[in-house]
């Protein structure tokens, strides 16, 4: 989230799409509530927010709304889009905004193009773009190494990024947003009318989303989408503002910003790339450079710094300035290494091993199948689990010949979350710390001190046996009481990083240096555990408002501890004008009081003034190179500007562009291992489905605990009312989901939640499928003749997003029959 | 701090379904749930308040037929699409379960509220068919019936509720009646004025058994959420004129009926034969 859950009660219009807080986020949707409540609060108070819910399913979050729209799932991004045509076209946007603080007057250089669905740059054998023509046009340097672009306040030069916006969105008419998302136009102006509201200074909306926008093909751009919107109504770096996502677990968020991704080292630096062989080079291909004179550039001057701290908290002593601190050291992965390239290796028979920590494979698919021939073809598999996963079990899965299987399994017990301390990072990037709540049962260990053991035995192998690169093995810095048991107070202290010319803990990562005195081991999270003690463990909240929230606003500052720096809302300097002031008095951000930004921790320097008063003073968005906030980005893979694709598996050609109907760079891992694609077609398969999680289970694990299996017994679907008349299917009834890659048979819920829509000219349905259950688990175990076909994602497609080859989890084609 | 008369206030307008108050109840009251059943009814598995369910979430699915946009309030939706009400033993005024308990093994707590006392219960049942809300139900095991006790563990301890505690909304507020009744009342002007005509306080006077210590704000009419509305919510002793004279006129007609069935069965044999 670039705000945080509390904040939502400082909205005046809450849009949630791909999300169903209600059910997923059951309680920080505290905050929605507490958003409506009483409309005689006022703004910022809690009280009178609108809630419009955008979703194929009529869900316990609509149930609360105040609008509930019916849209085709996956196409978020011509429901925005459309959104953005209107407040463009009527001149509702925020034009003090859009002129100063985003980067609509930047110029993009000749070449730049958009024609039938294809940006500039794209090469048809690769399936990928060059992104060279997605770039700005520069200024003749003043100083050797500028990269200033050329802007046009006035925002009218036809290759200003604003003119360009304007004329892209300019297809997304109501009429065309009613035949992309089915959303009709009368109710998607309904919808428009309070949105184009949301640009008023005085106005402020928030976007919440969560995996129902990611887990597409395109799902980095749907969510571009939205912020391209919040950022033309001026509401980003604002309370009550801002595109926030969900994350799925307690803790998804940590994960994020420890480098859970393959592609990125902690703190959100990138993974070195090979070909870069010195420091140097990663920091010049990886940082990000500056296009304006005003811009800070805060995170590409100090990236140098960031990597050097991280690389001497890992490598100590053996990371010299002689040796490039030990950068070497680090892999430099030739291959795309997501989770789904790692089961596709599998398939393709390249992995001897995989361990499991914390993720069922099966489960989580995509194409479960498919998955479970990749898990066949290794010769060991370790899950470190609390339970039996589908993944530990996989060798008796329905259908599976136990006795063709030569994987070796291994199942290590791992501890639960009850049963250790550490830190939540939560949506909003606060670090909360939790005790222990039970010890650990059995024979179960922490899934790091597993880990510490392993990779103590294989620093003794490479020091017996040798080794081709036993180097970084060696180096590893385990500066804990026993390295085979790490604490998690020693983690979060080594994480959080210390001066090594004095010992102590650092304060601030501005203060982070290259020259090897300092440490880091996530950048982000400097601060969090400083001199003055684990700021993750401050409690001070609701019990004393007065004290403990100064501002009114929600912050809290001495409540736990969120990145970065404590700040609670990112990219705050925006929540107040070119002078100083708030946007809006009511909710202040951050202000200037003639000295210094008072309110938030300001995402500023201090002491900084205003541009007013300083024409120096740096723009408002310090982290990348323009300074503003990005209507157009090349740092996006599939386009500077956000586009609607259909997904692989469409009922629809993409009524923008049928020629190009679905993303030119979505990644097609059986195509591109030379296996057929299996992809079903609208005659075959005509209902469009969407998979999610329901409120009574927390993903695969909830299938051991009794009372929860107690209130969702048994897979099910959700079928259309209507749709389940034609078909001859009452409410029970055993039905049979199928794709083109594997079936589904569990009972039906017939509901009027769902209903047909007309989308292209076509009369749609969808079908909608709780992810929870498998073969594993208490349910399954008592009804093993019932159970056989309940993994949902034996439906979904192997394929993924160009930018983060996140699946197409929520959009694919099936077919519905009874079962007699 | 501990409450004179305790209640629950369940504002419906901001349940969203989650049951964590059906799973914080079992888990502190120690009930097992019933075996787990299939029943399919929108989200509903539980079916039932019953001896395992002292807390039990209805969902009622209204949806109109075209629901492609839903505005609420409004006339396609207003509201009342998707009603969701955490349940639970109404802790009546007038509590019909008391009346009919033939060893006293209910009785009327220092916190006001209506407690089954289990070394006293000797399983007769009339309870269970008296409770014009089927909340309570029969322990095989322990021969005994049971209900929710509003925690009366906790409220000797001066804590909240279980199931209170863990409402991640506050749709079940726990506290002292009168406060409750503080709290609905501004809640429902709060919706009133936003145009929810038909949201509407359940128990909060003495129409509805007396009152009701746990009472609800609706968004819909009782009969919606099966609770007898007002006319009916009453209990034949305290209104026992016309009851009796209906009671007597059902007689009548039973008696006469039953003759005619007789006579007819026999006729139809006849013919059959």
């Amino acid at each position: 989230m670039t705000n945080h859950w509390r904040d939502l009660k400082n909205a005046d219009l809450i849009l949630i799409n791909g999300a169903n807080p209600a059910e997923a986020h059951p309680v920080g949707f505290q905050w929605f509530v507490k958003a409506k409540l009483d409309p005689s609060r006022g703004p910022g108070q809690g009280g009178g927010a609108k809630i419009v819910h955008a979703d194929p399913r009529f869900t316990r979050t609509s149930a609360l709304a105040d609008t509930y729209l019916r849209i085709r799932t996956g196409t978020d991004a011509a429901y925005f889009g459309g959104l953005i045509n209107y407040v463009l076209q009527n001149n509702l946007i925020h034009a003090d905004y859009v002129r100063d603080y985003t980067n609509a007057s930047w110029i993009v250089k000749q070449g730049y193009s958009f024609q039938d669905g294809l940006f500039s740059g794209y090469d048809k054998t690769k399936r990928t773009y060059d992104i060279s023509t997605w770039a700005y046009e520069t200024l003749p340097p003043a100083n050797p190494g500028d990269t200033f672009a050329r802007r046009d306040p006035t925002l009218q030069d036809p290759s200003s990024v604003f003119q360009l916006l304007k004329a892209h969105y300019a297809r997304y008419t109501p009429e065309m947003v009613e035949s992309i998302t089915g959303i009709p136009k009368a109710d998607f102006l309904k919808v428009a009318a309070l949105v184009g509201e949301m640009g008023k200074p005085d106005k402020v909306m928030s976007i919440v989303y969560a995996v129902g926008l990611t887990h597409h093909t395109t799902g980095g751009q749907l969510i571009r989408s939205a912020a391209i919107l919040q950022l033309l109504l001026g509401n980003v770096g604002r309370p009550g503002g801002g595109v926030n996502a969900e994350r799925g677990h307690a803790n998804i968020q940590g994960n994020t910003d420890h480098a859970i991704s393959w592609e990125i080292l902690p703190g959100y630096m990138k993974i070195p790339a090979p070909g870069q062989r010195t420091l140097d080079d990663f920091v010049a291909q990886s940082a990000p450079k500056k296009s304006d004179p005003n811009s800070w550039n805060f995170f590409g001057t100090n990236y140098k710094n960031f990597t050097v701290s991280l690389l001497k908290a890992w490598f100590g002593t053996a990371a010299t300035a002689d040796n490039d601190f030990a950068f070497n050291f680090i892999p430099k992965p030739a291959v795309n290494s997501s989770w789904i390239s790692i089961f596709d290796q599998a398939l393709k028979g390249n992995m001897e091993g995989l361990l499991l920590s914390g993720m069922t494979a099966t489960s989580i698919g995509p194409d479960s199948n498919q998955v479970l021939q990749g898990l066949a073809k290794l010769k060991w598999l370790v899950v470190m689990d609390a339970f039996a996963t589908t993944s530990s079990e996989f060798w008796r899965a329905p259908g599976q010949k136990p006795a063709e299987i030569q994987t070796e399994v291994f199942m290590l017990p791992t501890t639960h979350w009850i049963e250790k301390e550490g830190s939540f990072v939560n949506s909003g990037r606060w670090a909360q710390w939790k005790d222990q709540v039970i010890p650990p049962q059995g024979n179960a260990r922490h899934d790091h001190w597993i880990l510490a053991d392993l990779f103590d035995r294989v620093r003794k192998l490479y020091g017996s046996a040798g080794g081709k690169f036993p180097d970084p093995i060696k180096a590893m810095t385990l500066q804990y009481a026993d390295p085979l048991k790490p604490t998690f107070d020693e983690l979060a202290r080594e994480i959080n990083g210390k001066d090594l010319t004095t010992g102590k803990q650092m304060a601030s990562f501005a203060a982070l240096k290259a020259d090897g005195t300092t440490t880091a081991g996530n950048w982000i999270y400097t601060s969090s555990y400083t001199e003055s003690g684990n700021n993750m463990k401050r409690r001070q909240g609701v019990d004393n408002p007065a004290a403990n929230d100064p501002t009114g606003m929600g912050f809290y500052p001495n409540w736990a501890w969120s990145w970065p720096l404590n700040r609670r809302i990112l990219y705050n300097r925006a929540s107040a004008d070119l002078a100083g002031n708030p946007w809006d008095p009511k909710r202040p951000g951050i202000k200037w009081d003639g000295t210094k930004w008072v309110g938030d921790v300001p995402d500023y320097p201090p002491t900084m003034k205003p541009v007013t008063q300083d024409p120096t003073a740096w723009l408002p968005f310090i982290m990348n190179g323009e300074g503003t906030g990005r209507l157009f980005s090349n740092s996006m893979v599939d386009g500077p500007f956000a586009e609607h694709y259909e997904p692989i598996e469409s009922p629809i050609p993409n009524p923008l562009h049928a020629s190009q109907s679905e993303s030119p760079v979505a990644f097609l891992y059986d195509q591109a291992a030379g296996r057929p694609n299996r992809f079903g077609k609208p005659e075959q398969y005509p209902y469009v489905a969407t998979s999610y999680r329901l409120t009574e289970h927390e993903h695969y694990i909830t299938q051991h605990v009794p009372l929860l299996v107690g209130l969702q017994p048994q897979a099910f679907v959700e079928v259309p009312k209507e749709l389940a008349d034609q078909k001859g299917i009452k409410n029970g009834d055993r039905v049979r989901v199928s794709s083109a890659r594997g079936i589904l048979e569990v009972a039906a819920l017939v509901t009027k939640r769902l209903g047909p829509m007309t989308v292209g000219g076509k009369k749609v349905y969808h079908i909608g499928i709780p992810i929870h259950w498998g073969f594993v688990g208490i349910a399954a175990e008592r009804n093993p003749e019932l159970a056989k076909h309940w993994l949902a994602n034996a439906l979904t497609p192997f394929v993924g997003d160009a930018n983060s080859r996140t699946p197409e989890f929520k959009a694919f084609l099936v077919d519905i029959k009874k079962i007699e | 701090m501990a409450v004179k008369r305790a209640g629950f206030f369940t504002d419906t307008s901001v349940c969203i379904g989650c049951k964590a108050c059906e799973v914080a109840c079992k888990e502190w009251n120690g009930l097992q749930g019933n075996s787990p059943n299939l029943l399919l009814d929108s989200f509903d598995n539980t079916g039932q308040l019953d001896a395992e369910n002292w807390r039990h979430v209805k969902f009622y699915e209204r949806m109109p037929d075209q629901a492609n946009l839903v505005e609420q309030p409004a006339s396609t939706g207003g509201g009342q699409a998707f009603l969701m009400m955490s349940d639970v033993c109404k802790h009546c005024q007038h509590a019909s379960c008391m009346e009919v308990c033939p060893t006293n093994a209910i009785v009327r707590t220092e916190f006001d509220t209506v407690y089954i006392q289990q070394d006293v219960c000797n399983g007769c049942r009339n309870c269970i068919s008296a409770c014009p809300y089927n909340v309570i139900g029969f322990n095989q095991a322990t021969g005994t019936v049971h209900k929710c006790t509003l925690c009366y563990d906790r409220l000797q301890n001066d804590l909240t509720p279980a199931c209170a505690k863990a409402c991640p909304t506050e749709s079940i507020k726990f506290g002292d009646v009168d406060t409750l009744h503080q709290l609905a009342d501004a809640r429902l002007a709060a919706l009133q004025k936003q145009g929810y005509s038909k949201a509407q306080l359940y128990g909060r006077d003495d129409k509805v058994y007396g009152g009701l210590n746990a009472f609800f704000l609706l968004m819909d009419e009782p009969e919606v959420y099966n609770l007898p509305n007002r006319a009916n919510a009453v209990l034949p002793s305290r209104n026992n004129l016309p009851g009796y004279l209906g009671g007597l006129a059902t007689a009548v007609v039973a008696v006469i009926a039953g003759l005619i069935a007789f006579r007819r069965r026999g006729e139809s044999e006849e013919t059959k034969a």
